[in-house]
């Protein structure tokens, strides 16, 4: 077992238990292990005894912020719209957070769908998460039946095979491109600080595709997209996509056709992206949940390059700028203009 | 077929000053190409992204957006907002492979009939040039079904 998350994992757990003993949080989000080998389930603890399966490990690929505003919804007493707040305090909910969950959570905060005050985050340094199908490829796609962390590698095993893997070499793209590995916002520490990453190329992806000709562009993505099914993993884990009705499931009109059609797709992924510019985090949980391996980030990661040139904003990052797309500058480059 | 292709285009003109502006070339009896299709909105910031690419998909070869000048906005600060919007927008689509001319933006006030004119003018020759919009258009291959399969 790591050292470092084994520490980590120590801490979570008795703050968690105290905290839910003292009935200060109603509910904690943290992971607990998966049942099969080097995956992380996200878990709600409700009691001091669920606090003991929690765990930190770096196959904690989900971020946890997508399941706070819908968590705090459920606390708070049954009322209508019109209804007034109930009096008093509303149960308060404990999260953990790396450095990427810290700001989706403070841009959640921005865009008032949760309460600071109803919301403790447990923060803690992110080493980076693995990449299962970087993993998968190294081993030729053999089944892991078993799986430890070390500090700096993970040792996998299987039937007639056991090979030790450096954790560097399988992180996600996305964390190889970090630059906020601590928490933004925090109420208790755990774990150390992490070091800040050496990024010289925050979107290599992103370069590549720039330097390709207009027709090579539209076969890339037509290619990445073609293997869409639909099933809106993308969406459905995404801290940022918390509109009571997506405009997928909008019927009239109908932005999105329900067929497999490359057109509607395209208009999927492109308007699915469209939606987290400014926002987005690059906290990689789209990617990692697509069961088709969409590499989908790229188009966020487009959005995130351009708002850095144009406004020079970055999401979550600085909690008193304004979101880019919620405010203006009489400045604003306007030479893409007829 | 016919001999020679005339584009379609879906012009998104704002109520205060775009849509006065073409019509003021309509009043002063000024032509423009009648590729163009007017669909008035409130605002330049009433138009989303969902709006252009949902024109793109029924079939237009081109959109065209238009709205007050920086500074006019009937509603102070749309057309801010919208730029900002306009600009993310054109930058993504174009890296997907939107070739650069589908989708334009530009300003109008409601005294410029002349400019709107102008501009119409140029979107549609340029978009005629680039030919008949392929890329994000939903083909219907299921034929449309006569009146009498309707109730049959």
């Amino acid at each position: 077992m790591s050292q470092i998350n084994s520490k980590i994992t120590e801490e979570i757990r008795s703050k968690v238990k105290a905290l839910l003993s003292a009935e200060e949080i109603a509910a904690f989000v943290g992971f607990i292990d998966g049942t099969l080998p080097m995956t992380a389930r996200p878990f709600t603890a409700r009691s001091p005894e669920d606090a003991d399966r929690l765990v930190f490990n770096s196959f904690c690929v989900v971020n946890p912020a997508v399941y706070l505003p819908p968590l705090l919804k459920s606390l708070e007493p049954p009322r209508r719209p019109t209804d007034p707040l109930p009096e008093g305090p509303l149960p308060k909910v404990g999260i953990l957070a790396t450095g990427c969950w810290s700001r989706n959570i403070s841009i959640q905060l921005q865009e008032n769908q949760i309460a600071r005050e109803r919301v403790v985050v447990l923060g803690t340094g992110c080493r980076g998460m693995v990449d299962m199908r970087k993993v998968g490829s190294i081993i030729d796609g053999r089944e892991i039946e078993k799986a430890y962390e070390l500090d700096d590698r993970i040792s996998v095993s299987g039937k007639g095979f056991s090979e030790e893997i450096l954790l560097e070499d399988v992180l996600r793209d996305n964390c190889l491109t970090c630059i906020c590995p601590n928490p933004v916002i925090m109420d208790h520490r755990v774990g150390g600080q992490v070091p800040d990453r050496r990024v010289d190329n925050r979107f290599p992806f992103v370069d590549e595709i720039e330097s390709k000709s207009l027709d090579k562009r539209w076969e890339w993505f037509q290619n990445e997209i073609s293997s869409c099914i639909r099933c809106y993993a993308c969406r459905n884990v995404c801290p940022l996509c918390y509109c009571p009705t997506c405009f997928v499931d909008d019927s009239r009109p109908q932005w999105v056709g329900k067929s497999l059609d490359p057109a509607d797709t395209s208009i999927f992924h492109i308007l699915r992206a469209f939606h987290c510019a400014g926002r987005c985090t690059n906290c990689g949980s789209c990617e990692t949940v697509c069961p088709m391996g969409i590499n989908m980030r790229v188009l966020t990661s487009k959005l995130t390059k351009d708002v850095i040139d144009l406004y020079g904003t970055e999401a979550g990052v600085d909690s008193d700028a304004p979101l880019p797309l919620t405010t203006y500058s009489e400045t604003d480059r306007q030479d893409f203009m007829v | 077929m016919s001999q020679s292709w005339e584009p379609k285009i879906i012009a998104f003109l704002c109520n205060w000053c775009s849509y006065p502006a073409a019509d003021l070339a309509g009043v002063g009896r000024m032509q423009y190409p009648p590729n163009v299709r007017i669909v008035r909105v409130p605002c330049s910031s009433r138009v989303s992204a969902n709006l252009i690419l949902s024109a793109l998909k029924s079939g237009a070869d081109g959109v065209l957006v238009s709205g007050c000048h920086p500074g006019d906005c009937h509603y102070i600060s749309g057309n801010l907002y919208a730029r900002r919007r306009f600009a993310l927008l054109k930058n993504l689509i174009e890296f997907i492979g939107i070739e650069p001319g589908r989708v334009n933006f530009f300003w109008a006030a409601a005294s410029e009939g002349g400019k709107i004119v102008e501009v119409m003018k140029t979107v549609s020759a340029s978009v005629k040039e680039l030919g008949p919009a392929g890329r994000m258009v939903k083909r219907f291959d299921v034929p449309a079904r006569s009146p009498q399969q309707k109730f049959a």
